[in-house]
């Protein structure tokens, strides 16, 4: 029963990161219909940039330390991500859709190695400097990090989901969504809309980066690559367009993952080792496509005409 | 042969002759201008370029064709080249001849290409990219923990000393004299894997003005339109899957004879997606392309490995940026680039250029 509640609450906290990435990518799949394989990396550039950021300034007091280690880590994954959009997508929204796929591909073998040449191909620890406590609820171990990371992700799911359900913004990214012909003619301006949707979506994976290389203390030039896979696949099992089906399938992934890895020795009496953790992700992907092939609560699409 | 300018030749037999018969002799003196001007280790590459081709062609069935994005495909290469090495190495202890080992691989790839098409009939687009990349993930996960219980794939350390390809009584790992002539190990497996390439390349011009090819365009096209007008698309997709997988098979099972090595490392994610951006980016769907796509994209990391540490060095007299990082920056800069000015591909066809022109490709591939 204990590692069945520590299985939980660890794939209660991996699962709250890869949400926040699965937004980006079910956003800017929603409103512009292609994957934007270079989101990994930009949580991989979060990661980085706020670990060294921490590295630098240590002796400031934590309370300041790492307000400011985020702001600066979302600060330039905004910048990324915008610069993304203009570079690699902008020019080629009229074109077949595999084109702007190469794009992003180029752009993450670009991240990936400007990562490996500012920060070298080691790994990097994590400065020690949050104050972590542990508790026991359950029989079962949680950290004041693990709670923090669970807290601020569903704060910042509720927060996107109000920008996206209450402000003119988001009700101009969501008729973008619909339609964005009709929605130009009623006076939304596309080209910022979409700017605005990938500036958030990297900010979503700025906050992610930073808690991925916190919980684990770690943080590496090739890092994104795996994780934004994993956050994909999230996207794809809740349904991809679709930001409640993002979280859903995001914490979901989490779970199945933890309990995976947990009981995958005792389910095949040792013939199949934790090793195998990564292969759940996409045996239970690929199950659900098969019975529903539009994702959980993805909506189902028309056939075109 | 080829659809693209070569129409002129169609109609004149003497230049066509001409022309095969110049491009034939090119291609057999190719490895020894290659060899003397540049060295082994280009003629080593341009051994791979060919093996590339074949994947690429391969790929070309399903994604250029077909339209189906597959995102898994090194699977396929993996399923020959451990095929080869499980049957030809000291690992069981088993040396079956290269003339078996190679159609088993073709027949046991096309089976997995059915056994992963099956389930992702009813997907499209996006959802199918992501299933057949879990596949291919999959796949490379089994063979890097298949060493216990029972070792099978050795695991992480691969399988190493296999059986260099050897046909009849001739090995390709030793030069070989033919005519009096000397020919060196790596030209022989140039000439071998060329056949092969332009078997595939042959097969691949046979399809795609075949019944099956003009179907697999049509299912591009539009799948419901395709249905309507009596096209089996359950069969036909299945089909591109098998026969795109069987060359990967081929491929892997000469990779694994030409490398003496394989291990789950070589296939990697970023393997497929290589394959994926020589057809993308060579020009989905035609031939030439493709095959233009696949040398590309071998030989360009290969340029710039080999120029990314000596320029520095000339330029600022020591090694400022690490070259191996320097490198794949270029890379990912010339597929941005390249992607950015020539959507449709390097060379794409003609019937595609001119969808592009007038400028109605709503809805793209």
């Amino acid at each position: 029963m204990d590692i069945f509640v520590q299985q939980i609450i660890n794939g209660l906290v991996l699962g709250s990161i890869y949400a926040l990435v699965a937004l980006g990518y079910t956003m800017v799949y929603g409103i512009m219909g292609l994957i934007n394989f270079a989101h990994g990396e930009v949580v991989m550039i979060g990661a980085m940039v706020a670990l060294f950021f921490v590295k630098a300034f240590s002796g400031l007091p934590v309370v300041i330390l790492l307000p400011l280690a985020l702001a600066a880590a979302v600060c330039v994954c905004m910048a990324i991500g915008f610069s993304i959009e203009r570079i690699a997508y902008r020019p080629l929204r009229h074109a077949p859709k595999l084109a702007p796929l190469i794009t992003a591909i180029g752009i993450s073998i670009i991240l990936q190695h400007l990562a490996m040449l500012i920060w070298g191909r080691n790994y990097h620890a994590f400065p020690p400097v949050i104050p972590v406590s542990a508790h026991e609820i359950f029989g079962a171990t949680i950290t004041s990090l693990q709670v923090f990371i669970v807290l601020i992700a569903a704060a910042m799911m509720a927060g996107l989901t109000l920008l996206i359900q209450r402000t003119r913004l988001g009700r101009a990214m969501r008729a973008t969504s619909q339609n964005p012909a009709i929605a130009q003619l009623m006076g939304v301006n596309i080209n910022q809309i979409i700017s605005a949707t990938f500036v958030i979506g990297s900010a979503l994976a700025a906050v992610a980066g930073l808690m991925v290389s916190a919980n684990y203390s770690i943080a590496h030039y090739y890092m994104g690559f795996m994780l934004g896979l994993k956050a994909f696949t999230a996207a794809v099992l809740g349904g991809i367009g679709n930001l409640a089906g993002a979280m859903l399938g995001g914490i979901l992934l989490g779970i199945i993952e933890s309990l995976g890895a947990g009981y995958i020795g005792d389910l095949t009496g040792g013939f199949l080792g934790s090793h195998y953790q990564d292969i759940f992700a996409f045996f239970v992907l690929i199950g659900v496509l098969i019975f529903r092939p539009s994702g959980l609560i993805g909506e189902r699409v028309a056939e075109r005409a | 042969m080829m659809t693209f300018s070569f129409d002129s030749l169609r109609q004149d037999k003497r230049a066509a002759i001409a022309a095969t018969v110049g491009i034939g002799l090119v291609l057999a003196v190719f490895p020894f201008i290659v060899g003397s001007a540049l060295g082994n280790s280009w003629l080593r590459i341009l051994d791979f370029a060919l093996l590339y081709i074949m994947l690429a062609l391969g790929l070309n069935i399903v994604v250029g064709f077909a339209g189906l994005l597959d995102m898994g495909y090194i699977a396929f290469y993996a399923v020959g080249a451990y095929l080869y090495a499980l049957l030809a190495s000291p690992h069981f202890g088993l040396h079956l001849p290269v003339w078996i080992i190679i159609p088993c691989g073709a027949v046991l790839a096309g089976i997995a290409g059915a056994l992963l098409g099956a389930p992702t009939l009813r997907l499209r687009g996006d959802y199918l990219a992501i299933v057949t990349l879990g596949f291919g993930e999959i796949v490379r996960i089994f063979m890097n923990n298949l060493n216990a219980p029972v070792n099978i794939t050795n695991g992480p350390q691969g399988i190493s000393s296999i059986d260099p390809i050897h046909l009849g009584g001739v090995t390709l790992a030793k030069p070989l004299s033919v005519l009096g002539i000397t020919v060196p190990s790596l030209h022989a497996y140039y000439y071998l894997f060329l056949a092969l390439a332009l078997l595939i390349i042959f097969v691949s011009i046979r399809l795609q003005d075949s019944r099956i090819g003009r179907a697999w365009v049509a299912i591009r096209e539009d799948e419901i339109a395709a249905k309507a007008c009596g096209i089996n698309t359950r069969n036909i997709k299945l089909l591109a899957f098998t026969m795109g997988a069987s060359f990967g098979g081929v491929a892997g099972g000469l990779f694994a004879g030409f490398q003496g090595f394989v291990s789950p490392e070589s296939f990697n994610l970023m393997e497929s997606i290589m394959i994926l951006c020589m057809v993308v980016l060579g020009g989905m769907g035609h031939i030439p392309g493709v095959i233009l796509g696949g040398v590309m994209l071998t030989v360009l990391p290969e340029f710039f490995r080999h120029s990314a540490g000596p320029i520095q060095q000339a330029l600022f007299g020591k090694i400022l940026l690490d070259p191996e990082a320097l490198r794949m920056l270029l890379f990912g800069l010339a597929l941005v680039l390249v992607m950015l000015y020539r959507p449709a591909g390097l060379w794409p066809s003609t019937i595609r250029r001119r969808e592009f022109s007038s400028g109605t490709d709503k809805e793209g591939a």
